[in-house]
């Protein structure tokens, strides 16, 4: 988790830790490079229209925002991607700029998990975790709750570093 | 139909941050007193943030300041309002102007869509 050094925050990942984030990151630019599909509801979550009953003018709005709100969010998964320390672990440490590039990546990896897990208003992170592991500790929900459950603690402590 | 290019086309995260510099539009009221008799191209438009179940409420107050501006307690009743009213109105003004704030909004991952009340 990060904590704050002067003007960066700081954290020490575990190999584990590094290959869970280098995985997600890799993954949400591949979501919005090779794999970016309107079909798919996480890139309707992460590129929402902008005007809900008006198709024309959101698809026009569309036009002129995607390919830079595309390039943003590529690029803040590859601020986390370029300031991970090897598989074997070790520390990372963000600048302010870096640092909420983290932010903006942690976050839009949360809302792609958020809606592959089905998360909603109601979801006891907890209670859902208890029921995937007693239907079967092996499955990929359960990996996949956990390393959502990680993120928003990751996300949570680089918020606290940051504005501390 | 309105083109809208100009405005919007270049939204990357670093320019979307408040700078702190000229009189924002979130500085006018946000109720004219006459504001039903204006014609509907002068109404004020607003930006709108919808609340969605993965956003962390510290986050979402964070993107407030960030984006707009806005001190700790102006952002954080915002993300309350969001929070528990399921929508609010973060700022307003021209539209081109919303269209803008709405898609650094998108940039943060929030949930934003523009509308004329």
């Amino acid at each position: 988790m990060f904590r704050r050094y002067g003007k960066h925050c700081v954290a020490t990942f575990a190999p584990d830790e590094v290959r869970v984030l280098r995985k997600v990151a890799t993954e949400v630019v591949g979501l919005l490079t090779d794999g970016f599909d309107h079909g798919d509801p996480v890139v309707d979550r992460l590129f929402p229209d902008v005007y809900p009953t008006n198709s024309d003018d959101s698809a026009e709005f569309r036009r002129f925002t995607e390919g830079d709100l595309k390039t943003g969010k590529i690029d803040a998964a590859g601020a986390i991607l370029a300031a991970l320390p090897s598989s074997s672990g070790g520390e990372v440490r963000l600048d302010e700029e870096a640092a909420e590039a983290w932010l903006r990546a942690l976050n839009d990896a949360r809302l792609a998990m958020g809606v592959r897990l089905d998360i909603s208003a109601e979801t006891d992170l907890g209670e859902e975790l208890d029921d995937a592991v007693l239907s079967d500790p092996s499955s990929s929900r359960v990996f996949q709750l956990s390393v959502y459950a990680y993120l928003g603690y990751l996300q949570e402590s680089l918020l606290t570093a940051l504005t501390e | 139909m309105r083109a809208i290019g100009a405005h919007v086309a270049v939204v990357g995260a670093s320019i979307c941050s408040y700078d702190g510099g000229v009189a924002a539009p979130q500085t006018t009221p946000v109720q004219s007193p006459d504001v039903e008799t204006l014609p509907a191209t002068d109404r004020p438009w607003i930006t709108v943030v919808h609340d969605d179940p993965v956003n962390l409420m510290t986050y979402v107050t964070w993107v407030f300041q960030k984006q707009f501006g806005y001190t700790f307690d102006k952002a954080q009743s915002l993300m309350l309002d969001v929070h528990n009213k399921g929508r609010a109105a973060v700022s307003h003004g021209a539209r081109e102007r919303m269209e803008y704030d709405a898609s650094c909004l998108h940039g943060y991952g929030l949930w934003a869509t523009v509308e004329q009340p």
